[in-house]
């Protein structure tokens, strides 16, 4: 089971703020990103953006990194603290 | 010392601490980022800063960890707020001692361009015309990216 959390503009859009989502071994962030909108094809367009950043484990990533059982993945826009 | 705090700071005493009983720090710089009127031509009246509690902490130190590898700093804080902030508010707070003025200048603007691009912070502007989500800015990416 893998935790997702979203954050800020896209946590509203979605209107969700944290889910538990099955995948298959070997997934990337990427792979999840397909998994969510083919669970919520209406997420499509927020997902979709090239703009948007990823972190497993509170660690930011890149969409190939690969995804293991039991990982904190979260969906958020470019930051804008400070 | 890293704090996330809804509380405003106080200079004086961040300051106070930085040089403490500490007579090698022959510099100190603090920088104090606060919430302004004029936002891309908004009227701003307020802020939201959210965050994602557990990696801020984690990011801040790994930013003051890379900090740490490149100039020879003596003490560090970093103080961030989040919640609703009004204008004039201070918003974030980072402080650097060293021996030198050099190694506090470049370590203090390094602290905080990466702050700006690499810290899970959002700010949600309230403005006359309603509340929207302030998006992220090309300076501030080509900022960070001068210390690579």
């Amino acid at each position: 089971m893998i935790t997702v959390l979203f954050f800020a503009q896209l946590r509203e859009q979605l209107q969700c703020e944290k889910l538990s989502v099955e995948l298959p071994a070997d997934s990337s962030v990427t792979g999840l990103r397909e998994k969510l909108i083919e669970l919520h094809p209406t997420w499509l367009e927020f997902l979709a953006s090239d703009k948007l950043l990823f972190s497993v484990n509170q660690t930011l990533v890149k969409a190939s990194h690969v995804i293991q059982n039991g990982d904190e993945v979260a969906f958020f826009p470019p930051v804008t603290g400070g | 010392m890293i704090v996330i705090q809804q509380n405003d700071f106080d200079v004086g005493e961040e300051y106070k601490a930085l040089v403490a009983d500490d007579t090698a720090a022959g510099a100190v710089v603090t920088f104090v980022g606060r919430v302004r009127d004029l936002n891309l031509g908004r009227d701003v009246l307020g802020l939201h800063l959210e965050h994602y509690p557990g990696m801020t902490e984690k990011s801040l130190q790994a930013i003051v960890d890379e900090a740490q590898s490149r100039w020879k700093i003596l003490r560090w804080k970093i103080i961030h707020r989040i919640g609703d902030l009004h204008l004039g508010d201070n918003i974030v707070f980072v402080g650097v001692s060293s021996a030198h003025r050099e190694d506090a200048f470049h370590a203090a603007e390094f602290l905080m361009d990466y702050l700006k691009t690499r810290a899970p912070f959002w700010k949600k502007e309230l403005t006359k015309a309603g509340s929207v989500w302030v998006e992220s800015q090309e300076k501030d990416l080509q900022a960070a990216k001068r210390w690579e």
